[in-house]
């Protein structure tokens, strides 16, 4: 699941950096842009604004006469424009809407520092630019002193604030207008890394379901391409490796059938003339006819091996086959008892007519080598216990003999794993729980080892049922 | 005591066999290709042949089939263990029964006394089943007055069965009582030997109407 998401997580990580990104730088220029054009318009209109009270205030100072009268203040007043006071000591003139809005910080400034002084006021949502500035009357040697006249205009700037928000607007547009394009670069980046990456991750998922044919072409010469072609080299010596471990696997099998095929044609004249040996040993000594005894025994053991071993290469090689029959399963079980002579020794426990499809020869092989094991070495009583159920039919053999160390669990299936010295002189091949595994296997089902809870060995069978 | 043909390449295994084929009490004629197996064949006539499937020249199988267009003498073959090809291509050839290798002169013995033991039926006399003619006491078959040459596994199979029409027989059972396998014998013997006797004494061998097949149980003889 995890996997599967992988690209698609990149690729929403590109885009939402490349989108991050771009946005930013864009949105960050026009915002400093907009910043800097605004600042630079309030005061281009400000001086403007300030030069021209100052000067209609030059060009009139010089006619004042002093002190001045209430008509010489509304002159003052008049020439400034709307908007304006003038006061002289307890004189004033004013006019416009607007005189009250002079504040007294400006008052004290214009006061204390005795030049043009400004402030820029918002009210009633408007900003407003306030300018004051003290008349100086300036003597024939050139001194200038305080005339004691004080000038206040108020100025709308609503318009330059509506020119500064136009320039915020189209700056928060430009940003805006780079989204979408953003977005698309981004996604053709995020494709053109992503679509190399994910060629990579289907060949190498090709290569993790066995087909060491996978490829993929590299293309330019960046990163990926160099991922490729190490990605392909890899391939290759994987594929390589596993040719050359096939090959000698398959020569090995091919050796093991070989030989145990081989073996088998002086096996038969062995198994033909042991027996006339056999019927022969009357008149011997008692040396010769155990000796004969002995090759009689050992050559049947050969044959067994031979054939255990033949039947391995069939599991190796993959030849093996089943002959289904369906059958009675407790009647099969109590047929391969009987059938060695084990039949007084074994509990058989088992529902009646318990059918299923199986391949005979393969089960009474399972069943025999089992039960062998467990009369060999497990102590009476031995028992078979059939379980049916729905999807799956179990066969168990359990006795009451010391179990199975926990160290020898693992591998008792091994072939030719013989865990006590004990063991290597029984009769069997060494392989018979091997086959018989392969053998439950053949049929889809499988064969594990454990203890019985009372101790003793407990081997179960599992076959499943075949749906019909 | 019979008389034995035993066709097999290897010397030794050749050897071997007929030694203990003789302790048994069988005469042995033994050949070492297929071709001389079949010309040994005419002039020995035995009672029984034993045939290796690995052969040079001309395999065991078509020795088998050329074996059966000319006599109706019991073949045993040599096979390898499991090897099921082998086997089912043996019995499609006309063999009566298999033995592996290497095969233990008691089992190979017993087979051949089973194939070569004479069915005595205790209710001797001749039935009738709408066109086929069985002679118990002769040990004949005949259908619509011609004569039908059986093998006698294939006669032993027809008279085990038509001895109660009707009655269902699982192939164990036949097994048990034509080849006398005791145990776990392989019922592909069975269903070969069913086909080989109705090419024989059916009108339609795909629509049997003396062996017929009891889907999941075995075999009967019919008509019932």
């Amino acid at each position: 699941m995890t996997r599967r998401w992988w690209p698609r997580g990149l690729r929403i990580r590109l885009l939402v950096a490349f989108v991050l990104v771009a946005v930013t730088g864009a949105g960050a220029a026009a915002w400093s842009g907009a910043r800097s054009a605004s600042a630079a318009l309030v005061t281009v209109t400000e001086r403007r604004l300030t030069e021209a009270v100052a000067g209609q205030l030059n060009a009139l100072t010089p006619q004042l006469t002093y002190p001045p009268n209430q008509a010489a203040l509304d002159r003052l007043r008049a020439a400034v424009g709307t908007d304006t006071l003038v006061t002289y000591r307890a004189l004033r003139s004013a006019a416009g809407d607007h005189t009250a809005l002079v504040s007294d910080a400006l008052r004290d400034a214009v006061r204390s520092r005795d030049r043009l002084s400004t402030q820029r006021i918002s009210a009633g949502g408007v900003p407003w630019l306030l300018i004051g500035t003290p008349v100086m009357v300036t003597a024939p040697d050139g001194r200038q002193t305080r005339s004691g006249i004080e000038v206040y205009a108020v100025r709308d700037l609503a318009a330059v604030e509506q020119q500064v928000d136009g320039m915020t607007r189209s700056a928060a547009r430009t940003a805006a207008l780079a989204l979408p394009l953003a977005v698309l670069l981004a996604l053709s980046a995020a494709g053109s890394v992503l679509r190399p990456v994910r060629k990579l991750r289907d060949t190498a998922r090709r290569l993790a379901a066995g087909d060491l044919d996978a490829r993929s072409p590299p293309r330019g010469a960046d990163e990926l391409a160099d991922l490729t072609v190490t990605i392909n080299q890899m391939a290759g010596s994987l594929q390589e490796s596993m040719a050359g471990m096939r090959r000698m696997q398959a020569d090995a099998r091919r050796f093991a059938a070989d030989a145990s095929h081989e073996l088998r044609t002086p096996l038969s004249t062995l198994t033909a003339v042991v027996e006339v040996l056999a019927s022969a040993t009357d008149g011997m000594a008692d040396d010769a006819r155990e000796s004969a005894e002995l090759a009689i025994t050992e050559t049947h053991r050969l044959v067994r091996l031979v054939d255990d071993l033949m039947e391995v290469s069939r599991f190796d090689g993959g030849t093996a086959q089943l002959l289904m029959e369906e059958i009675d399963l407790a009647d099969a079980v109590r047929d391969s008892l009987r059938a060695r002579g084990w039949a007084g020794r074994v509990d058989l426990v088992a529902p009646p007519g318990t059918r299923l499809r199986v391949d005979r020869r393969r089960l009474d092989v399972i069943v025999a080598n089992l039960v062998g094991n467990a009369l060999r070495h497990g102590h009476p009583p031995v028992r078979v216990r059939i379980t049916d159920r729905p999807a799956l039919v179990s066969i168990e053999v359990t006795d009451r003999g010391p179990g199975l160390p926990g160290h020898v669990l693992p591998q008792v299936f091994e072939r030719f794993y013989k865990h006590d010295a004990a063991r290597s002189r029984t009769p069997g091949s060494g392989l018979g729980l091997a086959i018989a595994r392969e053998n439950a296997r053949l049929h889809g089902g499988d064969l594990t080892a454990g203890n019985a809870d009372g101790g003793g060995a407990r081997f179960v069978l599992h076959l499943p049922r075949e749906d019909t | 005591m019979a008389t034995i043909l035993l066709i097999e390449d290897d010397a030794l295994v050749r050897r071997g066999l007929q030694l203990a084929l003789r302790r048994h009490g069988h005469a042995v004629r033994t050949a070492d290709t297929g071709e001389d197996g079949l010309r040994e064949l005419r002039a020995a006539e035995p009672d029984l042949v034993v045939l290796d499937v690995m052969l040079p020249g001309i395999d065991g199988f078509e020795v088998c089939r050329r074996v059966r267009s000319v006599t109706q003498v019991p073949v045993i073959m040599l096979t390898a263990r499991g090897d099921d090809f082998d086997v089912v291509e043996g019995l499609e050839a006309g063999a009566d029964d298999y033995v592996v290798k290497p095969a233990r002169p008691t089992v190979l013995d017993a087979r051949i006394r089973a194939v070569l033991r004479r069915s005595t039926d205790p209710t001797e006399g001749v039935r009738v089943h709408r066109d086929l003619r069985i002679d118990t006491a002769a040990l004949t078959v005949s259908r619509r007055g011609e004569p039908v040459p059986l093998t006698p596994t294939e006669l032993r199979l027809l008279l085990t069965l038509s001895r109660t029409p009707g009655r269902v027989f699982s192939r164990q059972q036949l097994l048990e009582e034509v080849w006398e396998h005791r145990y776990l014998g392989d019922s592909r013997l069975v269903d070969n030997c069913v086909q080989r006797l109705r090419v024989k004494v059916e009108a339609d061998p795909a629509a049997p109407e003396y062996v017929q097949t009891v889907r999941g149980f075995g075999y009967r003889f019919g008509p019932v």
